[in-house]
Parts: structure tokens; C-alpha cells; sequence
């Protein structure tokens, strides 16, 4: 029978976990997330699953406890808010080049350096181009929910294992904060010892055995040609990912005359600013993406045919703005609303911001 | 009498490990990285324990140990190995996984992680080679480079004015009671390379046994980096290397 409860969204982060077979979590406290890890530890799944909890010294080594894990073959997550995940790309760019499955949760705030503990979308930049050094991109999937963040943890997980990358699941202080009623998800037995060797054995750490090679977990390749050969490799497997795991949401578009292009918390304020738009008679719709990387691209190159601009709303100095922008084109305009520092857009300045840069400028 | 007459399985007084793989090593002549590999294989070999194995390398001249023996390996980020063995050991409690890590990895830029790994007491064996010097980027002042020591960053000699005191991180090590057996050994002679190999084999029979972190460093030599050849390198070794690091066991 399906459980309700009422919880937060980091609360939930961690109950998602524990249901969907998470072998690990490593992590370092920081708000505002900072209930992922207490949830966790007051919850105790290492009597309950055998996950194993651990509070690292610092989020470098967190990332980098997650790194031996992946390699283990096991599911791995840690989380951490901003300045945290500027301190994990070293381990998140080993784990692309190692092509290692992980689940990384941001909770994000304003920036730059310690910023405000506050929520903002200011990390999309580093969550969807890259973040580390080199040529690499994390599958990048924005909840706009609650029950999208119980949903996106096992989601995440399988995403990862298939296409051995890292997910970030990338969220804010107000998803991460507020409390909404979710729907959790049924227990899912972790991987056995004998299933990983199965399933992962291949490529993973699980000790070598008679019938293979012993397996090496690495990203080193001092061989130019080889490395080229492997970069092609990764963008081969970015390219399909882009092809297959585009997700988003279309609210209002089909009559529209006007688009916001909105993910996360920004989302949910611009449904609300489109219900009020359309009560003033002015037709728009929202899209909001689901996956950041892969973005739903060629959604909005099909939408810019017939529609009379764009407005992407987000709480940053305009960074998602820019593949709107790429998508579109120059066929329509294309402007951005953002409100900083931890400030939060009302619906209102949504509407009005539509008006003067979009509606009226035209 | 044909040397074949004397081939013989009763004339056997060495053979290689069957952990060690045939590729050719990248090391220098004189370097301690081979012996040491040696050791560790042998080791491995004679526990039976090469599907119980995960090393993880570190970056530095070892960065490529995963080419020489034949375990599963996860090689890490440099300094970063003690958290990447941290998971793996928590993961898959029944495995033996230790880490190799030299000087810069581990007394430098993985300060933090090899201290709080220690003072976690993760239950792993962490191999320490100290040659006083970053040897694969070509010879610049590690943590550990002696005091007057020239190398490409230190060039008129480590002034410790400026870079501060060469970092005796096994004695810090030994202060915290995560570790189990902590030791400092060397592989000079034919002597010392028998009682660092069985520093190896203690460390990780201890380790089976699930006890704290067992930490054995190995005072090297660096023969490219010092600019000597290696018998050479042994003797200054000898002269400047063991008064600052003395051998023996500093805990367990």
C-alpha cells in the first residue's frame, strides 16, 4: 500500500535513498542540506539495508569516498550545497573520465564564494557544461517538487548505471526546504555481492577472479591517440544520452503566443505567472525542463516557429538563458528574468517582466 | 654439465611473483618502487588473497603501479587515495585494500585524507614512499625534501625559513589511535628488504584480522631526482635520509 507523509525535500532526498537500494552515501554538512546526512543518520539503514553513512572530513574527500565506491560497482550518492560542489568537480571530473556511475545532490545557493545560504539557481554553468577540467557532462535532472526529489534518486540511479556517468540532481533551498506531501517509493533489496559481480563485474572493483582480468578504475591515459579515441567515445555516449533522456514539461504551450522556460523552483513561480497571464488575456505557456543536460533542445527550436518569444526566468544573472538562446537561434526574442542573491521572483514580476522585455518591447 | 642439467623445480631458490604481471616498469634504475611492488606481491601471493585485493593507486611515480600487479586497482586523484580505500573497505568489508601512495600524495596534498582515514582507523594498509621528492614531475621539493636539500624548486637547497621543516608525518601518524601498526622501513640491502617484507605481511595479516590502519612507510631513494647514481643514492640514503627518518617500528 502506496505511504503518504508530508516532508521536506531533503528529508525526502534521504528516504529515497534508503528505499531505492542505495549501497552509500558520503557527505559534509552544509546548508542548506544539511538534513540529507541527519535524516540518514537518525534514520540508521545500516541496521535496516546495510548502507553504509559516513561523515567525511571534507567534501573533497566525500566525492572521493564516492569515487571508490562507483568503482566498487555499488550505488553511491553524496550531496552538498554550492561551495561544496565547487570543492567536489575535482572528483566529479575523475568520475566522467573513469566512466563511473554516482547520484550528486546540490541544494544550491547564491553565490559567488560563500555567497548566501539562500536559495538561487547560480550553479546551472557548472552543473550542465562541465564544472571540472576536460570534456565531460554530468545527466543533470531538475526536480520541481518534493515528490520529484524522492523521485529523481532512484531515477538518478538508474540513469547512471546506465550510461555509467554521474547525475546530478540539481535543486535549490526552497525545493530543498519546504515541505510537501510525497508519495515514497516501495523498498528496493540492495544489489548482492553476487548480482554486482553479475551486472558490473566487467569493469568494476569487485577483486579479481579466475575467469577475468583484474579490472583497473581509472582515468589516466598518457597515450594522445588512445585519449582523443576515448574523448570520441565519451561525446558518442553524450550524443545518445541527448537523443534518448530529454525530459520536460509543457504546460499551456499548444495555443501559446509567448514561452517561459523555467526548471526548479522557477518553474513553479512562473505556473502561477502564467495563470495570471492568461487571466489578463495574454496567451503563454511554460516549459519546464526536467533533464538540464540533456536540454530539450530541439522542443524549443520547433516551439520558436510559432511562437512570439521566449522568456526564461531564473534565479541567476541569466546562465540557462543562453540555451534558450543557442535553441532558438535568433528567429524570436529571447530574454531573461532572474531575481539574485537568495531573492525569490513573485509571479507578479514574472508577468510584468514578460510584458515590458517581451510583450511590449516588440 | 648444460645449464638445462641444473634448471631443475629443486634448484629453485627465487621465483617471480605470480601477482606481478610482465609488462616492463617505467622505473628509474635504483628506484625503491620496484622492490617495494615486489614485496607487495609476494605478499598477496603468499596469503592467497588476490581476489580479496583492492589497491588504489595514487598520482606520482606509482601512478601507473596498476600496470605490475595483477589486483583489482582504482586508481585515485592525487592525495586522494585514503578516502577513495575509506569507501571501498566500508563497501566490501571482507576485502584487504590498501593504498600506495609517495611523499607528495600523502604528506602534502592528502594531508587530510590520509590523517582522518587514520584517526577513523579505516581498516586498510596504507604503503608510504618517502624519497624526499616529487620524482615523476621531475624532481621539484616535496614535503619531505631534507633541510639544505637542492631540487628543481628548492635549487639553492630547502631553506626552512621559507618552506618550512620537512614533515615527519608517520610520527603523527603513530599519535593517533585509529592506527594499529605504523613502521618505517627501507629496502637498501638484502637485510632490509626481508624485514620490510615482513613489516608488509604483518601489516596485512593485521588487517584480515579487522584492526585499525596499519601504515608502513618506506624510506627511498629517488636516483633521477637526487641526481646520483644508485648505489650512490643508497649510501646518501644512509647518511641523510635515516638520521631525520629513523627505521623501525613506531607503534604495534
Amino acid at each position: 500500500m502506496a505511504e503518504y507523509r508530508l516532508m521536506k525535500g531533503n528529508e525526502v532526498i534521504a528516504e529515497a535513498a534508503i528505499r531505492c537500494g542505495c549501497d552509500g552515501y558520503f557527505g559534509y554538512p552544509i546548508t542548506p542540506q544539511s538534513e540529507i546526512m541527519e535524516t540518514l543518520m537518525l534514520r540508521k539503514p545500516w541496521e535496516e539495508t546495510g548502507m553504509v553513512v559516513l561523515q567525511a572530513e571534507s567534501e573533497v574527500a566525500a566525492i572521493n569516498m564516492v569515487y571508490g565506491g562507483a568503482g566498487c560497482g555499488k550505488k553511491v550518492m553524496t550531496s552538498s550545497s554550492s561551495p561544496g560542489i565547487s570543492l567536489k568537480q575535482e572528483g566529479l571530473t575523475y568520475i566522467a573520465g573513469a566512466e563511473l556511475p554516482c547520484l550528486v545532490v546540490n541544494v544550491v545557493r547564491g553565490g559567488p564564494g560563500l555567497g548566501t545560504i539562500q536559495p538561487a539557481q547560480s550553479d546551472y554553468f557548472q552543473a550542465v557544461k562541465g564544472g571540472g577540467h576536460g570534456d565531460y557532462h554530468l545527466i543533470v535532472l531538475a526536480p520541481a517538487s518534493v515528490q520529484e526529489m524522492n523521485d529523481f534518486v532512484d531515477e538518478g540511479f538508474d540513469l547512471a548505471f546506465k550510461y555509467r556517468n554521474p547525475v546530478m540532481i540539481l535543486t535549490d533551498g526552497v525545493i530543498g526546504q519546504m515541505m510537501e506531501k510525497v508519495k515514497l517509493s516501495e523498498y528496493k533489496p540492495r544489489w548482492t555481492e553476487e548480482e554486482i559481480k553479475k551486472m558490473h563485474g566487467s569493469w568494476a572493483t569487485t577483486g579479481k577472479s579466475p575467469d577475468r582480468d583484474y579490472n583497473i578504475i581509472t582515468s589516466l591515459e598518457l597515450d594522445s591517440g588512445r585519449q582523443e579515441q576515448f574523448n570520441h567515445k565519451l561525446i558518442a555516449k553524450y550524443n545518445t544520452i541527448k537523443e534518448n533522456e530529454v525530459r520536460y514539461e509543457a504546460i499551456n504551450c499548444d495555443d501559446a503566443d509567448y514561452i517561459i522556460v523555467a526548471y526548479g523552483s522557477s518553474s513553479r513561480i512562473s505556473q502561477k505567472a502564467v495563470t495570471i497571464a492568461r487571466e489578463k488575456g495574454i496567451k503563454v505557456g511554460l516549459l519546464r525542463p526536467i533533464t538540464l543536460f540533456p536540454y530539450p533542445t530541439k522542443v524549443i527550436q520547433e516551439m520558436a516557429n510559432r511562437v512570439k518569444g521566449f522568456l526564461a526566468v531564473e534565479m541567476s544573472a541569466g546562465q540557462m538563458v543562453e540555451d534558450v538562446r543557442l535553441a532558438v537561434n535568433g528567429k524570436v526574442p529571447v530574454e531573461h528574468y532572474g531575481r539574485l542573491g537568495g531573492m525569490i521572483p513573485t509571479p507578479n514580476e514574472v508577468v510584468a517582466a514578460l510584458e515590458e522585455k517581451i510583450i511590449k518591447a516588440k | 654439465m648444460d645449464v638445462k642439467d641444473i634448471i631443475k623445480p629443486e634448484n629453485l631458490v627465487y621465483k617471480k611473483s605470480s601477482i606481478l604481471t610482465d609488462k616492463v616498469m617505467h622505473y628509474c634504475p635504483g628506484c625503491s618502487h620496484g622492490v617495494v611492488h615486489k614485496l607487495v606481491a609476494e605478499v598477496i601471493e603468499e596469503m592467497n588473497i588476490q581476489e580479496q585485493t583492492i589497491a588504489v593507486s595514487p598520482v606520482g611515480c606509482s601512478v601507473l603501479a596498476y600496470n605490475y600487479l595483477s589486483v583489482d586497482w582504482h586508481e585515485a586523484a592525487h592525495g586522494r587515495a585514503p578516502a577513495v580505500a575509506t569507501a571501498i573497505k566500508r563497501l566490501m568489508p571482507e576485502k584487504y585494500v590498501f593504498t600506495y601512495q609517495g611523499d607528495g600524495d600523502l604528506a602534502s596534498i592528502g594531508t587530510a585524507e590520509i590523517i582522518h582515514a587514520c584517526n577513523r582507523g579505516e581498516k586498510i594498509v596504507v604503503i608510504f614512499i618517502n624519497n624526499g621528492i616529487y620524482g615523476m614531475t621531475g624532481g621539484q621539493m616535496a614535503p619531505t625534501t631534507l633541510e639544505g636539500m637542492a631540487t628543481s624548486t628548492s635549487p639553492y637547497g630547502r631553506d626552512v625559513k621559507m618552506a618550512g621543516h620537512p614533515l615527519k608525518i608517520t610520527e603523527l601518524i603513530a599519535q593517533l589511535p585509529g592506527t594499529e601498526y605504523v613502521t618505517r622501513q627501507a629496502v637498501h640491502t638484502p637485510a632490509a628488504v626481508r624485514k620490510c617484507k615482513k613489516a608488509i605481511l604483518k601489516a596485512f595479516q593485521n588487517v584480515g584480522q579487522n584492526n585499525g590502519t596499519q601504515f608502513i612507510e618506506v624510506v627511498s631513494t629517488c636516483s633521477s631526482g637526487w641526481k646520483l647514481n644508485p648505489v650512490k643514492s643508497n649510501e646518501w640514503m644512509v647518511e641523510n635520509m635515516f638520521p631525520y627518518y629513523p627505521l623501525g617500528d613506531l607503534k604495534g
